[in-house]
């Protein structure tokens, strides 16, 4: 199934049939997040209405984390199994994960000056995730600095894999070193410290926001795989 | 063997002793790495009171007093506060705005001097949010269980 899904120009025509319906979803669910964001959830206890900025920038915090985890997956899947369509995802995905830690960064600085009272402390959790940032900004650098596409995916592949060692520093920070950036809410050992009726609208932000990446993941694919066709014809009418 | 395992075994192995050593290097870097000391930790270390460090801690209920004083001609108001790691104790004293999320019973980091024993002149004030989030109506609710128990 996957192999046969593997071939890119039979993942090309899936790509047409689903990428309309999942920008749709994608659209239907932020507006319905939205309203819940906004009106249909109470202010926090302490913060107030500074709690909706949370609304943003968790979902972007998981998507950062997510997409590069799919990038460092494609990476070991190009290096070992010299699959082009590993780089083409990998490739796409670069420069959507560089969007959502970037929005991860500036909501969260928003929502810090309020909060702890500053824009900008260096602790683990909010130095790690500029680290991050730094590595996708050279994903995207190295993808386009090179003539040769297999050279560059191939050293691409590599930072990729590097910067693996990243995500369990940014996931697990705030548990191994002190940080000012709070303990996560949602663990999968114990109930959410977030109250049923602001985990709505963070869950349906986030899928809303997981299938707006995967549009967007979709129409970037569709156009490397033409990009890379239009590259072999080229070629051809040289020889 | 296939060129293709080959490749997957170097990686695997690179994989490994590169997370080995990342793992022993932020081991290693943990004084550098944690963003504030526990007042425990302070009492713990020997701190010159030239050093600029970070304290973090709760802030002791009934533990906030704010009082005028009388600067260089000029009226301030001179914050002080306790705050705890539940074993040990830090005075603080801070000439500033606090921060509005700054209470009593909520956590807080503070970066400063430490003058003498168990006293620290703050120069900055940062409020520390928990990974709590409610509304209003239920946190009443609590608290009123909280003391009924």
């Amino acid at each position: 199934m996957i192999f046969n899904l593997a071939n890119p120009l039979r993942f090309q025509r899936l790509i047409e049939k689903i990428e309309p319906i999942t920008l749709n979803i994608a659209i239907i669910l932020l507006l319905v997040g939205l309203f819940f964001c906004f009106f249909g959830s109470p202010p926090d206890y302490l913060q107030g209405e500074t709690v909706r900025i949370m609304y943003i920038h968790v979902p972007c915090a998981w998507f950062s984390l997510m997409i590069y985890s799919i990038i460092a997956l494609c990476s070991i899947f190009s290096i070992v199994f010299k699959h082009t369509l590993a780089d083409l995802i990998s490739r796409s995905c670069a420069p959507i994960g560089a969007c959502f830690t970037l929005a991860t960064l500036l909501s969260g600085s928003i929502w810090g000056k309020p909060t702890w009272g500053t824009w900008w402390v260096w602790d683990a959790r909010l130095t790690s995730e500029l680290v991050l940032l730094v590595i996708y900004l050279g994903l995207i650098i190295i993808n386009n600095a090179y003539e040769d596409k297999s050279k560059a995916d191939r050293y691409s592949s590599i930072l990729a894999i590097i910067g693996i060692i990243n995500l369990p520093i940014i996931k697990w920070s705030v548990d191994w070193w002190s940080t000012l950036h709070q303990p996560a809410s949602i663990s999968k050992f114990s109930s959410p410290s977030i109250d049923p009726s602001m985990l709505l609208p963070l869950f349906i932000m986030t899928f809303s926001f997981f299938f707006f990446f995967i549009s967007i993941l979709l129409v970037r694919v569709r156009g490397e795989i033409i990009q890379r066709k239009i590259e072999v014809i080229r070629f051809n009418r040289m020889v | 063997m296939k060129k293709k395992n080959k490749r997957l075994i170097t990686i695997s192995i690179f994989m490994v002793f590169f997370t080995f050593g990342c793992a022993i290097l932020l081991f290693n870097l943990r004084e550098n790495l944690i963003f504030f000391y526990s007042p425990t930790e302070v009492f713990e270390k020997q701190i010159e009171t030239t050093q600029m460090i970070r304290v973090g801690g709760m802030v002791k209920d009934e533990s906030l007093v704010k009082k005028i004083k009388t600067i260089e001609g000029r009226q301030l108001e001179e914050i002080s506060f306790v705050i705890t790691d539940f074993e040990n104790e830090l005075v603080i004293s801070y000439i500033g705005i606090l921060p509005d999320l700054f209470k009593e019973g909520q956590g807080v980091v503070v970066e400063g001097f430490l003058k003498n024993v168990g006293k620290f002149e703050a120069r900055t004030v940062l409020a520390k949010h928990d990974e709590n989030y409610m509304p209003p109506e239920i946190k009443d609710i609590k608290s009123i269980k909280d003391n009924k128990i």
